[in-house]
């Protein structure tokens, strides 16, 4: 494992330090929304998913889906946070075509889930601890279409009232390698959970991103005392549904703000978007009121109040957590932490590992699915539902291997062909006679044939053993040539044990 | 407690509600009447009572999560002055 490394910009003054925070919006897998009976479900024409109180017809009063309630309290314990029996929805107020009760309901003060925490590996193979702040439930807003008319704005309430909820880390995260990492967990967690589908593409799972920079040092004073004045001013960055953007948005971001206080000029604390095409950050919103929400208890809705036997039955429900597969990966089939962390963090991924390595080597299992399969996959921009290869077969290649069959690199060969659609490897190796000779006389034969044409060889070997090698280089020479000359097929330790008994090593 | 005429425009934009120039002192002077007269409550020693977040003693209902509405794209859309495809048809929202 590697240390945590240091994000740095160099600016004109000094080194500077990154500061990351992230608002994390999932949308909650039920079957209604948060506050009506209307359907939740993706791709329905316009407004057809929407009852009278998503569409906030006079009169119409919210009643709470126990679903959604459930669905973050089970998020909740995934993030290992504190859950709050009492708690209580606000009206956050703003104008926009696609919110019709000029408010969303929201929780601001009293949210269902506290402060909790969780592990996350970063891509450089080290691993550090993100603190939630909380976690609570809001409506979504509607969507609005800018683009079906050049004079008018359509808007669709399909997605008015469905459940979000957010999820909200402490400034706990440094660069943008970990924010992307951090992410990446917290999507396998509510996939794992089932709280989210975690649908980036349809923007089910998305990030507000807030960054902001200090001087090298600040940040561990900050952790020390609490006090925000380490920290510089933050601007968010809005919605980002891809890992990729969400680092370059934040390598943009942090040397923007380094070169603006360098400069002399004001970091202002406002809201920002990330544009994909130029790779810029820009300013979203100027009026200086518009963050002024006005916050109150919802008047229509009581205090949510749930008990806490309720909360252990759900606790005891959930189902094996990224963190404990891990665990049980590295106890059962004895992978490494970041091997096991990576492939516990994608359900379809370790679903498909756990075919391969049941009843196997899993040091070997690791090896194959990780590196030859994944990395294949990747090449061909494949997802693993996709892989020509099943889980079945590969099992069945690693047991030939293992049964001395063939060897190590035929498997290679057979995979190949495997992959190409060519049949089961038992099958492969069958038809084209892949099978590794482990017929000592057959060896034997090749193993004298190619001592008596090369004397040179033979002398050089036994020059190297009167000097003393146990191991004379150049009976990895011999080994080559006999390999060469069966195609391959040779197993290779009898192909040893023969050339040391003939060559008198 | 009391507020100032540059509060009540404030107030008024937020709550997007045109208020002409010649009503702001107005309505400063009535919200300012409420204020104080509300301010009374003040005299009563509230120490360890929990704020109230509600009248009646009782907590959340819950609905079980099934679908039970939706499907009413007509009715949803019967009172907008304007619709197409499905769709509300709004001003131009421009960021």
């Amino acid at each position: 494992m590697t240390d945590r490394t240091s994000y740095i910009i160099e600016g004109d003054t000094g080194d500077w330090e990154v500061v990351i925070g992230m608002e994390v919006h999932a949308q909650v897998a039920t079957n209604s929304k948060l506050f009506s009976g209307a359907p939740t479900k993706f791709g329905a024409d316009p407004n057809c998913n929407v009852s009278l109180v998503d569409a906030a017809m006079p009169g119409m009063l919210p009643v709470i889906n126990r679903g959604c309630v459930e669905q973050a309290v089970r998020t909740g314990l995934g993030l290992n946070a504190k859950i709050n029996l009492w708690s209580r929805f606000d009206r956050k107020n703003y104008f926009y075509p696609d919110l019709p009760q000029g408010y969303q309901i929201s929780q601001f003060q009293y949210p269902i889930v506290g402060e909790g925490e969780i592990e996350v590996e970063a891509e450089d193979g080290y691993s550090f601890i993100v603190g939630i702040e909380r976690l609570h439930l809001e409506q979504d807003a509607g969507k609005s279409i800018h683009d079906l008319d050049p004079n008018a704005t359509y808007v669709d309430l399909n997605r008015s009232g469905v459940a979000l909820m957010e999820i909200v880390s402490k400034p706990d995260i440094r660069s943008p390698g970990e924010a992307a990492a951090y992410l990446k967990k917290l999507r396998a967690i509510v996939v794992a959970l089932g709280s989210s589908d975690g649908d980036m593409e349809k923007g089910n799972l998305r990030a507000d991103v807030n960054v902001s920079v200090c001087k090298v040092g600040n940040y561990a004073k900050f952790k020390e005392t609490g006090d925000f004045g380490f920290l510089g001013t933050r601007r968010e960055i809005k919605n980002m549904n891809s890992f990729r953007f969400i680092q370059q948005a934040i390598e943009f971001e942090a040397r923007d703000q380094v070169e603006k206080i360098e400069r002399g000029d004001k970091v202002d604390q406002e809201t920002i978007l990330f544009d994909t095409t130029t790779g810029e950050t820009r300013s979203m919103r100027s009026k200086e009121d518009a963050h002024d929400y006005r916050y109150f208890p919802d008047p229509d809705l009581l205090p949510l109040e749930i008990d806490q036997a309720w909360v252990d039955e759900i606790r005891a429900s959930l189902p094996e957590l990224p963190d404990q597969k891990k665990q049980r990966f590295m106890d059962d089939y004895g992978l490494k932490a970041y091997d096991a962390a990576v492939l516990a963090a994608d359900y379809d991924k370790a679903d498909y590992f756990e075919a391969v390595a049941k009843g196997r080597d899993g040091k070997m299992a690791v090896n194959w699915v990780a590196n030859e399969l994944f990395g294949r996959l990747n090449k061909e921009d494949l997802t693993i539902a996709e892989s020509p290869v099943s889980a079945k077969h590969l099992g069945e290649l690693l047991d030939l291997i293992k049964s001395g069959e063939i060897s190590g690199k035929i498997a290679k060969t057979v995979f190949e062909k495997v992959w190409d659609g060519q049949g089961a490897p038992a099958a492969i190796v069958e038809k084209e006679g892949l099978k590794q000779v482990s017929d000592t006389g057959a060896i034997e034969k090749i193993v004298d044939d190619i001592i008596a044409a090369n004397p040179a060889q033979v002398e050089q070997v036994q020059a190297q053993k009167a000097e003393g090698h146990a191991k004379p280089k150049a009976l990895g020479w011999f080994v080559g040539q006999v390999m060469k000359a069966s195609q391959g097929k040779a197993n290779p330790q009898a192909v040893n044990e023969i050339l040391k008994a003939k060559l008198d090593l | 407690m009391s507020v100032t005429n540059q509060d009540v425009k404030k107030v008024a934009r937020l709550a997007r509600i045109a208020l002409p120039e010649d009503q702001v002192e107005p309505m400063t002077d009535e919200l300012n009447n409420i204020l104080n007269w509300i301010e009374q409550l003040g005299e009563v020693d509230v120490e360890g009572v929990e704020p109230m977040t509600s009248v009646v003693e009782t907590s959340l209902p819950m609905r079980e999560d099934v679908v039970t509405d939706g499907g009413i794209q007509d009715k949803v859309l019967a009172n907008a002055p304007k619709s197409e495809d499905g769709f509300f048809v709004v001003p131009k929202v421009v960021e």
